[in-house]
């Protein structure tokens, strides 16, 4: 089996049950605050973490290249109130421009 | 209650509700489609995944974190971090499903970010405009990305193209929303932070595993 492979099925298994854990198990209850606090905060810390990973990870270093100029013009585009597809666009178009110029 | 005859038209009432933000999951679709085939996720792995997956952020970080050259391990355990909000999201609906155990597990997959909201639009969470409208979003999703794939066998070199730079684009716009609050900032930068120092030191993936420590933040008063 490729890695992919086992990549869909062992995060297709967690995430139905995460989607099920509310509905089958828990009913009517709430979760303990102190574990909804952590929870809340899983999304914004990862979605983040990608962020840097995918604009300056390397091959086991830290790199600044064009992705740079291109996830720079996104900033930008999102903080105009862009739509995310525009803002992935622009970065798309402006990585592509600076590596055909350099 | 929700099992009562006029259920269907209230379904239908969900379905119609979806409609003004069907633009989002289908180029969402068309674009992990493409992602996922142009860095040799496969076409059919992708597929598969938007059906049984049916999460777009998660999908997008596991192409990406494997596409960086990240463990499987690596990419598993980002996705399943950024679907753990689920677990939370389901049981603010979990009163509103009805029946037994196993229909209450196939319907709670019609949960996704967009439905919820959706579902919520009256104060109240509302079954059948949860299903009507996770039904839309479900056949537009699985159905773009098999659309992106087919696109994405055309391109010859996709990180030429900036692709690499568009996945950082759209996780940056995904985590905007959390970021008006403070909580969710000061963990945010501790998490960047953490994944800059681990980036020279560590083999990819490890870095993003390593940065939710951060949502320990949350502990705290």
């Amino acid at each position: 089996m490729s890695t992919a492979w086992i990549v869909v099925a062992v995060v297709g298994v967690a995430t139905i049950a995460f989607k099920a854990a509310g509905p089958v198990l828990i009913g009517r209850r709430a979760l303990p605050s102190s574990v909804q606090s952590v929870v809340d905060l899983l999304a914004p810390v990862m979605l983040v973490a990608l962020v840097v990973t995918q604009t300056f990870g390397g091959d086991e270093e830290i790199t600044v290249d064009a992705r740079v100029a291109g996830v720079g013009a996104a900033v930008v585009a999102i903080w105009l109130r862009a739509h995310v597809i525009v803002a992935m666009a622009v970065a798309a178009a402006v990585t592509a421009l600076v590596r055909l110029i350099a | 209650m929700s099992d009562a005859p006029d259920a269907a038209p209230r379904i239908r009432d969900g379905m119609r509700a979806a409609i003004p933000l069907a633009p989002s999951p289908i180029l969402f679709g068309l674009s992990y489609g493409v992602l996922a085939d142009a860095t040799g996720f496969g076409a059919a792995a992708a597929v598969v995944m938007s059906a049984t997956t049916f999460a777009g952020a998660a999908q997008f970080a596991s192409v990406s974190v494997l596409d960086s050259g990240g463990t499987v391990a690596a990419a598993v355990l980002a996705a399943v971090f950024l679907n753990a909000r689920y677990v939370a999201i389901s049981v603010t609906v979990s009163s509103i499903f009805p029946g037994r155990k196993l229909r209450r597990l196939v319907e709670a997959q019609a949960i996704v970010d967009e439905s919820w909201a959706i579902s919520g639009r009256r104060g109240r969470f509302e079954w059948p405009i949860l299903i009507g409208s996770g039904l839309v979003f479900y056949v537009l999703w699985v159905g773009s990305t098999a659309a992106g794939t087919a696109i994405g066998g055309v391109l010859e070199d996709p990180n030429a193209l900036g692709l690499d730079a568009a996945f950082a684009a759209l996780f940056l716009a995904l985590a905007v929303p959390y970021l008006h609050e403070p909580r969710a900032r000061r963990a945010a930068a501790v998490a960047a932070l953490i994944t800059l120092v681990l980036t020279p030191f560590t083999p990819a993936g490890v870095p993003i595993i390593a940065a939710s420590a951060a949502c320990l933040l949350g502990l705290r008063r």
